[in-house]
């Protein structure tokens, strides 16, 4: 770092003085990430990249858009026939909500699966949980913004779920709203908290990653960097890498925005909002749905709030929930096949929530909703105590290389079984 | 402050509580005073304002209604039911044992006039509008309201029998001003 780095004098005169360019060469340039990174690992930067995209199209958005009950559907629709693009940015900040859900929950379920919560990462990944609670927050807000009847009886719905606290709740639901139903004060106030909110997560986003460059990435066998033969620098190869996905990801995107712009939505709201006309159906978006599964699977209206905060709160403790001191589900033969069991009650959890409380739905929400909270509550511990690991590489450029035939003879581990286990997620 | 704690420390015995420590926690208290003195108007500033509170009373004339018939006013943004009820109806609720009601209340202590049910059409679990109030509505299991959203059943009397509902629909403050006027609020 005491040799200049950069050729330029201009550029050593700055950073001489405030020193973004080193800062920069530190943290995206030499940084050192472990070699072997799989496409999993791209989700991260994809989620900070669709962050960007909403905040961006959201100031555009905000340039036309009325905040009050008898100009924000019209506005929206404003938006949608008026102003130059305007349907464009509208439907990429719409959909790109629902693009920034998908990469974060494939984010937190490849934490899930190679054990990136476990020391000493917990506190990087209780930074994670709050922005996950932050973007639910901040996705309600917005949703309630284009003023049709789902959004509406989503804020009314949502809002009274504050009732259910005992004693204050009442009390607290009628500051939340200003007034005695959701109104005009509520739709103005939660445009405010709406444009807020982002910029809350970016500070949140800021200590998610200096946690993350303090003690640097997880990878996909879970063992600790040993020496530098383990890393690589970040740039090139994981700019390069992060690109790739990238790519894929607006052309998701992009089949959205153009081909099925609403598709994730609900026709009902583009009927502008009645307070008086309660839909028949009425369903969150489809991110919310397991959260509203588990909210339904209990028979008790405060019950039923306790168990939906607790259904993501009880990712604050999973860093101790789960005993194992083994990272990578490659090496849990067990653990790996309750992964896979989770993630299918979570689609179940989803089904259960986008259909009405009725007939067989009842009994399958709940057993479903037993079951999430077994999987950290019963499942997770006890498999600590139980399961046999399998024996962890040397290190990880040993198992890289072994994987990749023996290129370095002198970095063949003794176990060559261990790397190229199939790893599933791979 | 960092470089002159020490000689504190040496010029006092160890644990005994000195000018400096009760100056600080002086100074502590009223910092955290002034920061809720503070805090206090922001968070008040949310509360229903003025002309909102304002808007808390309206009148409806109930000679049109016919028995058997309900109709749905809207009073601080939320619709209020009222329905005439028919003898059958009046009788129903009556005859229901308070044993059998999560949210115990009598019929006649949630009417003044039995004919007359006035409640808010508010459902009490997550505040939709609950369906009976038109004809062709579903009216539950019990001849009352149902609210689709999450299966709560209401009975003749607007109390809750089935369903995630915690209570009974609430009764809004009302007074009949005379044979065909009722004033809501």
């Amino acid at each position: 770092m005491t040799t200049p780095l950069h050729r330029y004098r201009i550029v050593q005169w700055i950073d001489y003085r405030l020193p973004i360019f080193s800062w920069t060469n530190e943290h995206l340039v030499e940084y050192p990430a472990p070699r072997n990174l799989n496409y999993w690992w791209n989700f991260g930067s994809l989620a900070g990249i669709m962050l960007v995209v909403q905040i961006i199209t959201g100031i555009i958005l905000a340039m036309h858009y009325t905040p009050h009950v008898d100009y924000a559907f019209n506005s929206t629709e404003h938006i949608m026939r008026d102003v130059e693009w305007g349907w464009m940015m509208r439907y990429l900040h719409a959909n790109g909500a629902s693009m920034f859900f998908v990469v974060v929950y494939i984010h937190i379920f490849r934490g899930f699966y190679y054990g990136s919560y476990k020391s000493p990462r917990e506190i990087l990944w209780w930074m994670g949980v709050l922005i996950l609670f932050l973007m639910m927050g901040s996705s309600f807000l917005g949703y309630v913004l284009p003023w049709g009847q789902m959004s509406f009886w989503a804020a009314t719905v949502i809002t009274n779920l504050i009732s259910a606290i005992p004693w204050i709740g009442e009390t607290l639901v009628q500051w939340l709203w200003g007034g005695f139903s959701v109104a005009n004060p509520t739709l103005n106030r939660f445009f405010s908290l709406h444009y807020l909110l982002p910029f809350l997560l970016c500070a949140v986003v800021f200590i998610h990653l200096w946690a993350l460059h303090h003690r640097k990435s997880n990878n996909p066998l879970g063992i600790d960097v040993k020496s530098p033969k383990d890393t690589i620098p970040f740039s090139p190869y994981y700019t390069v890498k992060d690109l790739v996905g990238l790519g894929v990801m607006f052309f998701v995107l992009a089949i959205f925005v153009f081909y099925l712009p609403n598709f994730l939505g609900e026709s009902i709201n583009y009927i502008k909002a009645d307070p008086l006309v309660t839909p028949p159906h009425i369903v969150p978006e489809w991110y919310f749905l397991p959260y509203y599964a588990i909210l339904r699977a209990v028979p008790d209206k405060l019950g039923g709030v306790i168990a939906m905060v607790a259904s993501i709160a009880i990712l604050f403790v999973l860093p101790w929930l789960d005993t194992s001191k083994v990272r990578s589900a490659r090496f849990r033969p067990i653990y790996k096949q309750f992964f896979w069991i989770f993630l299918a009650d979570c689609f179940v959890l989803g089904w259960v929530g986008a259909n009405p409380v009725e007939g067989s739905f009842i009994l399958i929400g709940r057993i479903a909703t037993v079951y999430y909270f077994a999987h950290f509550l019963i499942i997770l511990p006890l498999l600590g105590k139980f399961e046999r690991t399998k024996p962890l590489p040397e290190s990880i450029h040993q198992a890289v290389l072994a994987k990749k035939g023996g290129a370095d003879a002198s970095g063949a581990p003794p176990d060559s079984s261990a790397g190229s286990s199939p790893g599933g997620a791979a | 402050m960092a470089d002159t704690a020490p000689e504190s420390d040496q010029a006092s015995p160890q644990g005994e509580e000195t000018r400096r420590d009760f100056l600080i926690l002086a100074a502590g208290a009223m910092s955290a005073m002034a920061a809720i003195g503070v805090a206090w108007p922001l968070i008040e500033t949310m509360n229903p304002s003025a002309d909102v509170l304002a808007l808390s009373s309206t009148e409806v004339d109930i000679s049109e209604i016919e028995v058997g018939q309900s109709v749905t006013v809207k009073w601080r943004g939320k619709p209020v039911f009222i329905r005439r009820r028919t003898q059958e109806e009046i009788d129903a609720a009556r005859a229901v044992p308070l044993d059998d009601l999560s949210d115990p209340e009598s019929d006649e202590a949630r009417v003044q006039q039995a004919e007359w049910l006035i409640l808010v059409g508010v459902c009490t679990h997550l505040g939709c509008i609950p369906l009976g109030n038109k004809i062709g509505d579903p009216r539950g299991d019990f001849g009352g309201w149902f609210c689709p959203c999450h299966g709560s059943h209401y009975d003749t009397s607007g109390r809750i029998r089935v369903g995630p509902a915690p209570n009974n629909l609430a009764v809004p403050e009302y007074e009949f001003l005379d044979d065909t006027l009722v004033r809501i609020g």
